[in-house]
């Protein structure tokens, strides 16, 4: 990896009057990563930015930015640097000198700044705009040109909260892939907070999926999606179908779980909960909406579901059909438009089958709510 | 459709009413300081004369008064801005359970009489002084400090409400962005919020200058060697106005018209310029090209501010060269002439009046055996004669001899004679 400069959080607690924050973090980011702290809002993942860039104290615990502790130290003699979740462009300054603002309070003349300005204006591509002042352009204009600013200030770290949740949808696609694409160009630890999950991993090397100030996983967006710690994770990240029961028997580090619904289902254990998970247990089995496929109606097994259809969906690479669930909540499948015929079956049963590698049975926890 | 005409009839009609009371005074005021009577009136018109320009000029006690204005004004504005400035940041940093109580605090100065402020700066500065053991001539207890510091007192309250509007609108996400981008707090004050804060803290500064220039009951109690301009005209007012004083409203009321109509044009160029921006592209931008619209082009009001200062200039050039004193001269003939006119007709009145009594007197004489009781007819009429309402013109006495006299000292009491003498 580059040499860029790492980021840990040790045992940070962050407290503000009897509510906590932020629970015990403990995260380390190496150098030169893109790393998201993905969570619903309220969940603290703002607080913990907030405590990396030094506007907040830390309750307890330490922030480390390349190995220096950072207590004591203030935002302005931080190397990050932040990108606000209104971009906080200043409205009175023209586009350049927002630009080099930092430089600007080092004295720089206004030559060098206005030279510095064109070349970080070509980069975000905007040539020729530096005149203009920030309320003169587009969202996604303005957009950049807050990276540009916090770039300018040749940060260790950049941090951005939300920059993209302002956009509209299509921008912020176009906006996902160029903040990656700025990120490998410059070779800096990015630290990056969203609640949109597609953010996260279409753009992370590391994920901390975060809930009610705890970080319940770090990982990179395929263990993540594939392989979650915990039933708030699984439930966040991407679509999911749960299935509540107890576990009835422990095979290695697969489990056969007895659904109050389906019946006795096979699920492979989450890799972080092997070995925890006992005969009696409550648990959850987690099973993607593209795992399943198509089975005679009828089968018996512990690998497939049976229940009645309520609604079907065609979405062109997908055919959606959502069937009786669990607690009132449709259950989602999704199969691959493969050119196959759909004949609707639409209050009809529908036996489905799937991949016992493919589900994830874990300890029954608090579910994220969409 | 007749209701509602009759309607908008009548918010016209309400509106002329309204501007009229509003204006009105102004209007007069303004014409009184051309016409050349000594008593400020607009009416009758009798000559137009800029002399009361000149009289005001001349006047040592009204110019020292307006430098004396300017000097405390200037003090007042630079203390109640910046204490006001820091009221209103106090205001937003402060823990937000005691903001209600702040805030009550801090505009209580508005709501203390002007009066109070006076004595009690006066009171409080006087102890601090004696308590430094100072001489009474030392600065604490000289006129322009206690004034600047009494009025700024309840004027900082004023600036206070100014900024705060300002600074609610403020996104503190600025100051942080500065911060986070490696400036210091000081910098970050001076360069991201002061500028946010510029429009109001000017605007803060007119209201500031505008309250200290009108200040009177606060200042009558401080003003000690320095008499301000308020101050001056009161003092003038006891022993009688004359139109310079009209002279002075007017260049008040057109220096405000003037910056009324600067800051309207100013205003309107901004829009201007700022909608030219927007449709201007890259290019012109790029190039060079990009044509500001100029100052006059469609901005009624910075066309009003050039015409207003032709008018003035044009007024001050003839105002150098006009001389109004054949007109004055006429009207004091005219009114010579008039008064000439009132004084033969009284005495032909008097004359009549005379004839008749010695008429009325022979009838007298020739029924005195009936009328026993009238004692001496001659002295009678002094007495007998109240009633009569031709004797109120003549304060009582009636011989003829003594009237010529009689209508000179009268004359004193007749309006039209203060200008012909």
């Amino acid at each position: 990896m580059s040499a860029g400069v790492g980021v840990n959080l040790e045992n940070l607690w962050i407290r503000f009057g009897d509510f906590v924050a932020v629970r015990d973090a403990n995260v380390n980011i190496n150098g030169g990563d893109f790393f998201s702290f993905l969570g619903p809002s309220g969940c603290g993942k703002t607080t913990i930015l907030r405590a990396v860039s030094g506007f907040l104290e830390p309750s307890e615990g330490n922030v480390l930015i390349g190995g220096n502790n950072m207590k004591g130290i203030g935002p302005n003699k931080r190397p990050t640097a932040l990108i606000f979740q209104n971009l906080a462009l200043f409205p009175l300054m023209k586009v350049w000198e927002n630009i080099t603002f930092s430089m600007e309070i080092k004295g720089a003349s206004a030559k060098e700044r206005r030279k510095r300005a064109d070349e970080l204006l070509d980069m975000i591509a905007l040539t020729g705009q530096g005149d203009k002042l920030p309320a003169e352009l587009s969202g996604g204009q303005k957009q950049r040109v807050a990276i540009a600013r916090a770039l300018c200030a040749e940060p260790d770290v950049l941090l951005l909260d939300e920059p993209l949740s302002a956009l509209d949808l299509k921008l912020r696609q176009h906006m996902r892939s160029e903040l990656r694409e700025i990120q490998k160009r410059v070779g800096i630890t990015f630290i990056y907070i969203t609640h949109d999950q597609g953010e996260a991993l279409t753009m992370s090397d590391n994920v901390a999926v975060m809930r009610a100030g705890v970080i319940d996983q770090i990982g990179d967006g395929k263990t993540i999606y594939n392989d979650p710690n915990t039933a708030f994770a699984a439930s966040f990240v991407g679509e999911n179908n749960v299935f509540r029961g107890t576990v009835k028997k422990v095979i290695g580090n697969e489990v056969m779980v007895s659904t109050n619904r389906s019946g006795d289902l096979m699920a492979r254990i989450s890799s972080n909960n092997v070995g925890k998970m006992k005969e009696g247990d409550d648990a959850m089995l987690f099973i993607r909406p593209e795992a399943f496929a198509l089975a005679p109606v009828g089968t018996q097994g512990d690998h497939f579901v049976t229940a009645q259809v309520t609604k079907e969906e065609f979405e062109g690479n997908v055919f959606n059909i959502f069937m009786e669930g669990e607690g009132g909540k449709e259950m989602k499948v999704s199969l691959p438009n493969l050119g196959q015929s759909f004949e609707s079956h639409k209050g009809e049963p529908m036996t489905l089958e799937y991949d016992v590698h493919n589900a994830v049975a874990l300890p029954a926890g608090v579910l994220a709510t969409e | 459709m007749k209701n509602f005409s009759f309607m908008r009839l009548s918010i016209w009609f309400y509106l002329v009413i309204f501007f009229a009371y509003l204006l009105g005074p102004l209007v007069i005021m303004s014409i009184t300081a051309f016409n050349s009577p000594g008593f400020p009136r607009a009416a009758p018109w009798e000559c137009l004369t800029f002399e009361w320009f000149s009289a005001l000029f001349q006047d040592e006690r009204i110019l020292n008064g307006i430098w004396n204005s300017v000097l405390v004004g200037t003090g007042t504005v630079i203390l109640s801005v910046a204490m006001g400035l820091a009221g209103a940041l106090m205001l937003t940093q402060i823990w937000p359970k005691l903001r209600a109580t702040y805030y009550t605090i801090i505009i209580a100065p508005i709501l203390v009489p002007g009066v109070v402020i006076g004595i009690s700066t006066l009171v409080f500065w006087d102890r601090v002084n004696r308590m430094l053991g100072l001489d009474a001539d030392s600065f604490l207890s000289s006129g322009l400090f206690l004034t600047i510091i009494g009025q700024s007192t309840f004027i900082a309250s004023y600036c206070m409400l100014v900024l705060v509007a300002r600074l609610q609108r403020y996104d503190n996400a600025l100051t942080e962005a500065a911060l986070d981008l490696g400036a210091s707090h000081a910098q970050t004050f001076r360069k991201v919020l002061l500028p946010f804060m510029r429009p109001a803290i000017a605007s803060a500064a007119v209201l500031a200058f505008l309250a200290s220039f009108e200040n009177y009951n606060t200042t009558t109690f401080t003003f000690g060697e320095y008499p301000t301009l308020t101050i001056e005209l009161a003092q003038k007012v006891r022993y009688g106005i004359t139109p310079a004083i009209s002279a002075l409203a007017f260049i008040i009321v057109l220096l405000t018209v003037f910056a009324a109509l600067f800051n309207e044009a100013k205003i309107r160029r901004q829009e201007l310029v700022a909608a030219a921006r927007k449709t201007a592209t890259v290019e012109e931008l790029e190039t060079g090209k990009f044509r500001l619209p100029g100052f006059l082009s469609s901005n009624t009001a910075a066309v009003l501010l050039v015409v207003v200062a032709m008018a003035t200039i044009a007024v001050v050039g003839t105002a150098t060269v006009y001389s109004p004193a054949q007109c004055i001269a006429d009207v004091k003939e005219t009114k010579r002439l008039e008064t000439e006119l009132r004084i033969q007709e009284l005495l032909q009145r008097r004359a009549d009046e005379a004839a008749r009594r010695a008429a009325e007197e022979g009838e007298q004489s020739d029924q005195a055996p009936a009328t026993d009781a009238t004692p001496k007819p001659s002295n009678d009429s002094g007495f007998g004669n109240v009633f009569n309402p031709g004797t109120l013109q003549d304060g009582g006495t009636e011989t003829p001899e003594e009237e010529p006299e009689n209508s000179g000292s009268g004359g004193v009491f007749d309006p039209g004679n203060l200008q012909s003498n």
